[in-house]
């Protein structure tokens, strides 16, 4: 049980925030299907940040700071990435779908030349082993799922979602972030900024998917940058559609995903109620079925709950002031 | 414009005219645009390799215009005619598949839809095809229509797999993009599933088993007609031509057929186009479908070509031919023929990219920016147009200023 619930959130923490990144774009009216690219890149200025701390011996007996370091690293420079989108889609006009594929295809491109510069392969490893999870044996047997073994990002972006949930639902911010994705024009008509806030909705969004990249990779692939994530961006981005653009939506989206996900990486190993008896392993289904299972069951609950699902109006469409 | 032409007898400002009158087509100003975006590209490429060759003691400085020079020249920087004509040749039969799936994005955006989900048309054709071609047996006369039947069912295969976002578009006004992604991992992990369960059809001489037998094993493979004498060495057959044709055939379609005007009504309005009385579901699930059916052909193409062996075990990466669709599209502007030379294109930076990484200290990924980069210049290729437009009506006042106005100028004014 408590095997599943780690490996679960090993899943759902990096799609959640990043399926919120999806959101603060979305509902300022930019389509940022350059999540994946985001996530690439933010990754690896992560991991770069790493390779260097550990490469000059910079917090080596203090992994956690380095962690915070590194992911903090990450969302810088998924902002500044994400800049290139907000530029091209505000400031220009550009079709955004077009600008984020442009991103997607960057990000990889960008990544792998200097990582095979720095590295003469095209991975870049980290010189010693990460030792990011936190241990707690101490601690009760009521807390130990959620305590021991964990990743300290996972207390960090739950922390972030629900901070950032509130910023955008509760505060005038959000309201006026959200109008800018309703209807631009109406926005402006009573003072706000529209430029202004579909930047900072953007950067918000580069922020977080840079950030969330960084701890893809750390958690599942011991912080070696790729200059891939495995399609973890265009994932979140389905995440993001099917909470229907809201977080609480999300956060059930990426659990049920991240668990039925977890299921398909760990069945051969899968030991439920702790009685020795290997279930799901038993039943002698291959590894494919397992990993198709996540992807049909959302496309399943979709058909079932289509028509309530209802994108930001002005999503996609470029703020001209002169047009009405 | 021929009123003009008519009234302007002088033979210097009828030739102005014309000339004006190609400029003022939007397929002009589209070409102009795209290569506007390629040469930006291309520059800041090449920034990027001098800023590399600053910051890095391991290249120097002279590399990096010699660097540029090996991007630009594609595969005739290959050294020595004998790699030329093969590197050439091989540049010409990967551009097939690339034009295929490039096809299938174009004609998805041009019906208002977003196709993202050509990696897993792309690999369900690959699976139909492969299978098809090693498991019926043939002779020598049988081959052909065995190599025929296989294109067909991978093609078949590709438009089913390009119906369910069709469907869940057209029926559930599911958006298409995160159906597509959810389709892309299912079909990854079906071709896997079925190969997994199927060993016959695995190469494994050598020891190895990540992937199929190539379809000469049971003597299919596409007509090469003595291509490959002329690029020897190369992969190279009528793929190529047979994709050129297709691209031609879907802008006949798109262009003046009625069902073309039918599917790109629906991408323009479909609620418009259903008060016109035109079945907007069905329209959407056959853009789809045929979108699914190229991108299944340009694997089908790929695959049996013979030379090429299929990396079965795919469940957790998708073909990058798939993705690269969406950038070869973009470029052309999603006009069909516009797709031929940018796929083209988009190959013959991919060989310079190669080449660049056998004589320089960069490496291939640098041919991967340059087309990213101009890929986010396309972006606001619309901005570009606007700006040659503009240009256009400066020069055309300027124009009306020394010569008498005539109304037709006022018209162009417009």
């Amino acid at each position: 049980m408590t095997f599943l619930i780690q490996q679960t959130l090993i899943y759902t923490i990096p799609l959640m925030i990043v399926a919120l990144a999806g959101v603060f774009a979305e509902r300022s009216g930019i389509i940022n299907i350059a999540l994946d690219g985001m996530m690439i890149f933010g990754s690896f200025m992560g991991a770069l940040s790493v390779h260097f701390m550990q490469n000059n011996n910079i917090l080596i007996d203090k992994p956690q700071v380095m962690f915070i370091i590194a992911m903090a690293i990450a969302a810088i420079f998924g902002a500044l990435f994400s800049l290139l989108l907000s530029f091209s889609a505000i400031n220009l006009k550009a079709d955004q779908t077009i600008g984020g594929t442009a991103l997607n295809m960057l990000a990889p491109a960008a990544t792998l030349l200097i990582v095979k510069i720095v590295s003469m392969q095209d991975r870049l490893a980290m010189p010693k082993p990460l030792n990011f999870v936190v241990f707690n044996p101490d601690i009760g047997n009521a807390f130990k799922p959620f305590f021991d073994k964990m990743f300290i990002s996972t207390y960090i972006v739950i922390a972030l979602f629900i901070i950032l949930s509130i910023l955008l639902y509760k505060t005038k911010y959000g309201l006026r972030l959200r109008a800018c994705g309703e209807h631009p024009q109406a926005a402006d008509s009573v003072g706000i900024n529209v430029y202004k806030m579909r930047y900072l909705g953007t950067t918000i969004s580069g922020a977080l998917a840079g950030m969330g990249g960084y701890i893809y990779i750390a958690t599942t692939a011991s912080g070696t940058a790729e200059g891939t994530v495995a399609g973890m961006g265009f994932l979140a981005l389905a995440i993001m559609i099917f909470g229907n653009w809201k977080p609480i939506g999300i956060a059930l989206g990426s659990l049920l995903f991240g668990l039925l996900k977890c299921i398909g990486a760990t069945y051969a190993s899968l030991d439920i109620n702790g009685d020795g008896v290997f279930f799901l392993k038993d039943l002698g289904l291959p590894i494919y079925f397992y990993n198709i299972i996540p992807y049909v069951v959302v496309l399943l609950i979709l058909a079932f709950a289509s028509g309530k699902s209802r994108a930001p109006k002005a999503e996609g469409i470029p703020y001209d002031k002169g047009q009405r | 414009m021929k009123k003009r032409l008519g009234s302007s007898l002088t033979s210097e400002k009828g030739k102005d005219s014309w000339l004006l009158s190609i400029y003022k087509k939007d397929g002009t100003k589209a070409v102009i645009s795209s290569l506007l975006c390629i040469i930006s590209g291309i520059l800041v490429g090449w920034l990027v390799l001098v800023i590399l060759a600053l910051t890095s003691e391991k290249i120097p400085l002279y590399d990096s215009f010699r660097g540029l020079g090996i991007i630009l020249a594609g595969p005739f920087a290959s050294g020595g005619s004998r790699n030329i004509a093969f590197v050439f040749g091989d540049m010409l039969f990967e551009a097939a598949p690339l034009l295929m799936t490039g096809l299938s994005v174009a004609i998805a955006f041009k019906t208002g839809l977003f196709n993202i989900g050509a990696p897993g048309q792309y690999l369900m054709g690959a699976m139909g095809s492969v299978i098809v071609a090693l498991s019926i047996p043939t002779t020598p006369q049988t081959a052909f229509w065995v190599w025929l039947l296989a294109l067909l069912v991978g093609m078949i295969c590709g438009m089913i797999w390009g119906l369910i976002p069709g469907f869940f578009k057209a029926f559930l006004n599911v958006n298409e993009v995160i159906v597509c992604i959810m389709t892309n991992w299912i079909a990854a992990n079906i071709v896997s599933w079925v190969f997994a369960n199927h060993k016959q059809f695995i190469n494994t001489a050598g020891g190895k088993t990540a992937y199929t037998l190539p379809t000469t094993a049971n003597g299919v493979s596409t007509p090469r007609l003595g291509l490959d004498k002329l690029f020897p060495g190369s992969n190279i057959d009528i793929g190529i031509f047979i994709a050129i044709v297709i691209a031609a055939g879907i802008f006949v379609l798109m262009n003046k057929t009625t069902l073309g005007y039918e599917l790109k009504a629906c991408g323009y309005n479909r609620n418009a186009a259903k008060y016109a009385g035109m079945n907007e579901k069905r329209n959407i699930m056959l853009s789809m479908a045929i979108a699914g059916g190229l991108a299944a052909i340009g694997a089908s193409l790929y695959y049996l070509n013979g030379g090429a062996e299929l990396a079965w075990n795919t469940y957790g990466r998708l073909p990058d031919t798939g993705f690269n669709g969406i950038p070869v599209a973009l470029l052309a502007s999603n006009n069909p023929l516009g797709v031929i030379f940018s796929s083209v294109f988009l190959r013959f930076i991919d060989k310079g990219g190669y080449n660049l990484a056998g004589f320089t200290a960069y490496n291939e990924y640098v041919s991967d920016l340059i087309i990213a980069v101009i890929i986010y210049f396309a972006s606001f290729s619309q901005l570009i147009k606007e700006m040659l437009s503009r240009r256009r009506a400066v020069k055309a006042i300027e124009k009306t200023d020394t010569k008498d106005k005539s109304e037709d100028e006022e018209e162009e004014n417009k």
